[in-house]
């Protein structure tokens, strides 16, 4: 069966665009999981400076919208003389609003772990930097994973967002093609089912993931 | 009494948090196969003694010597040294939650004592069925009974090959019903030999193990004698009302 | 070209009117949602199969597919489709709203499977019917255990809202980007713009707080009664 010249012109473009989607979602989760690390450690063990400045980021992304924090970076930063790419406005945006996030799973995480597992470490003459590595991090990692993971979850419907700073991906094209044909109902209802696809893939592979890992007494609830 | 041989002297140790003094130049001689018994109210400082001792807390001031090394608090080298020869028994046990009962003990013997994993494995197999819990190696912390914890912390500090073996409170977290087993390994401890010294308000343990019982009370040791003479009838030592009201609050619990 | 804190405040007063917009919005979804939430997380506990697995697909949609996107969807095309004329307001408030309910059923599921089997027998066992004893017994509960999760849907709700610009609903959003067309002082009226959804999100999530405090029951917190 031949598809009409709309239904091949509309998935080669989405087709396009979930590439483009895929391009921003992976280098976003990466490095919003690293920065959520880093701060999450930060607002946990720092010292009262750095912890007012992680404690502040942290604050600012998850409580500005998403869109707001794209607009300053790609329409509100060349008033300062700083261009950036619309893909590479959209990656630092993601990645700053999902590292935020990501720090309270962390945070979290790491506040779970009782201070005895420290002092049994210890007592058995580890060295801190050996507590942290064999103790405290396999523990945190499996009680940061769901969060996490969801966390990654809101990051691939928010890359949706990008295609506002005209880096166009998965709903840009759509919207494209969309307004050209005046075929919102089928064009977004496709889209939705890409997004389903992504959402559902990640969230079998999160499930793996946390079933690889599962020890009695770390499971979610 | 033949010749003692000391392993650990603690002299005057004190250590404050804020302004408030939680021991107050606490001495201490400990010789080899000796069990020495801290009992005394709490808040008295058993709990911050035994961790001074081990460095857990370091203490603001006075001297660890083990087998006549002097430990320097601010050299880590000398704290990690003399944590891996001071075995300590929590009263909550501080299993490693996310380690089988077999790799909570393997884990020291590999990466502190950098045994292979083979050998490792083999001694701590040996540990675990000297605590009777052969069976359970497989087992997460979430799937052991309480007093089944404490007998892996046991086999775990065994492992190291401690030259004495601090006990805080090891009973007191546990349900009635488990606290039978535990002792049961501890007095197997002391039949073989072992250096330790305990925190605990369990009579039996008190009345059958130690050699020398210490009374704390607001960070210092107030007595101090062989239970022998201090529980002695008749004796009105502070140690001696301690173990009756012990022992009423026992016979009470039935 | 204007200096960028004089157009800031001259804008404020126009900017700040978007908040009765962005207000309307985000309370009329919190109730949708609320009330969809309510009758799903019900159909999802004690349903049949079918029903529950209706409501998993709802479920499911609603959770997987981004706001935008059902924006679009919902407002080019399913409504007009549809012959429905509702305005970009309304379309934002009830996509808003059916996401949230999305979500507040699996948070109102959570809190019904929390609570112990005892409390819907002891009500059967007063005499009570099942439309009784969730009414009267299972809901005054679970709305309480909930508020701390409804505290975190405000503030998502909050911050989606400001996607209402791409279907042209007048609200915060879309008044700063008019501004910043005209001025070109984008960077100064985005981050104005940011600062007022700041504010709203913690009154709001302290609101929600003193909300919680005000209904507490001894023995009720958010990790239920244990």
């Amino acid at each position: 069966m031949e598809l009409s010249p709309f239904y091949q012109e509309l998935f080669v473009s989405l087709n396009r665009g979930l590439v483009m989607s895929i391009a921003l979602i992976v280098p976003s989760a990466v490095g919003g999981v690293l920065i959520g690390i880093v701060a999450g450690a930060i607002r946990t063990y720092g010292n009262r400076y750095l912890k007012t400045i992680a404690d502040c980021y942290a604050a600012v992304f998850r409580g500005t919208p998403l869109v707001i924090q794209l607009f300053v970076l790609y329409f509100g930063l060349p008033n300062i003389g700083i261009y950036l790419t619309p893909y590479v406005a959209a990656v630092l945006g993601f990645t700053f609003c999902s590292g935020a996030y990501q720090s309270e799973y962390v945070r979290g995480a790491l506040l779970s772990i009782k201070s005895g597992q420290y002092l049994g470490g210890q007592a058995l003459g580890f060295t801190t930097f050996q507590t942290i590595v064999w103790i405290i991090i396999p523990q945190a990692v499996r009680r940061a994973i769901h969060g996490c993971g969801n966390e990654i979850i809101y990051l691939i419907k928010y890359s949706s967002l990008a295609f506002i700073v005209t880096c166009i991906e998965l709903t840009g094209e759509g919207k494209t093609i969309a307004t050209e044909y005046f075929r919102f109902t089928e064009v977004f209802g496709i889209i939705g089912l890409y997004y389903l696809g992504l959402v559902s893939l990640a969230i079998i592979i999160l499930k793996k993931i946390e079933q690889r890992l599962f020890i009695p007494g770390f499971g979610h609830h | 009494m033949t010749e003692k041989m000391v392993i650990l002297r603690v002299n005057n140790l004190s250590k404050s948090f804020g302004d408030s003094t939680i021991l107050n130049s606490v001495s201490i001689e400990l010789a080899k196969g000796e069990i020495k018994v801290l009992i005394g109210p709490s808040g008295g400082g058993k709990s911050t003694l035994l961790q001074c001792i081990n460095c857990l807390v370091v203490p603001d001031a006075g001297e660890i010597e083990l087998d006549n090394a002097r430990i320097q608090f601010t050299r880590k080298q000398d704290i990690y040294r003399l944590r891996q020869q001071v075995g300590m028994i929590f009263q909550d046990f501080n299993l490693f939650d996310h380690l089988t009962a077999l790799d909570n003990i393997t884990i020291a013997l590999r990466k502190v004592k950098k045994m292979p994993k083979k050998e490792a494995e083999k001694r701590a197999r040996l540990e675990l069925e000297q605590v009777g819990l052969g069976d359970k190696e497989t087992l997460y912390p979430a799937q052991l009974s309480g007093g089944q914890k404490q007998r892996v912390a046991i086999a775990r500090a065994l492992a190291m090959d401690p030259k004495i073996l601090l006990l805080d409170e090891p009973t007191s977290a546990l349900d009635p019903t488990l606290i039978g087993e535990v002792i049961s390994v501890i007095k197997g401890l002391a039949v073989k030999g072992m250096t330790m010294i305990m925190a605990t308000h369990q009579i039996s343990l008190i009345y059958n193990l130690a050699d020398e019982i210490l009374f704390m009370e607001n960070g210092r040791i107030v007595e101090q004698g062989p239970p022998a003479a201090l529980l002695a009838a008749g004796n009105k030592s502070k140690s001696q009302g301690f173990c009756d009201r012990l022992n009423e609050l026992s016979e009470v619990e039935g | 070209m204007q200096n960028a804190l004089s157009v800031v405040l001259d804008s404020l007063p126009y900017l700040l009117q978007g908040s009765f917009l962005t207000a309307g919005i985000v309370v009329f979804a919190m109730f949708l949602g609320l009330f969809i939430g309510i009758f799903m997380s019900v159909g999802l506990v004690y349903g049949n199969r079918f029903i529950r697995y209706i409501l998993t697909a709802y479920v499911w949609i609603f959770r997987g597919v981004p706001v935008v996107v059902l924006l679009f969807l919902f407002y080019f095309g399913l409504f007009s489709f549809l012959g429905l004329n509702f305005s970009a307001f309304a379309t934002v408030s009830i996509v808003l709203g059916m996401t949230t309910g999305a979500y507040q059923a699996n948070i109102f599921k959570g809190a019904i499977l929390s609570l112990p089997h005892g409390q819907f027998k002891a009500a059967s066992g007063l005499g009570m019917s099942d439309m009784q004893a969730i009414k009267n017994i299972v809901l005054p509960q679970i709305l309480r255990m909930s508020i701390p999760a409804w505290s975190n849907e405000y503030s998502i709700i909050l911050k989606d809202s400001a996607l209402a610009f791409v279907i042209g609903a007048p609200e915060i959003m879309a008044r700063t980007q008019f501004v910043a067309s005209r001025t070109y002082q984008h960077l100064s009226l985005y981050i104005t713009a940011g600062i007022i959804y700041f504010l709203l999100t913690w009154a709001g999530v302290i609101g929600l707080r003193k909300l919680e405090q005000y209904v507490r029951i001894p023995g009720y917190s958010q990790h239920g009664n244990q």
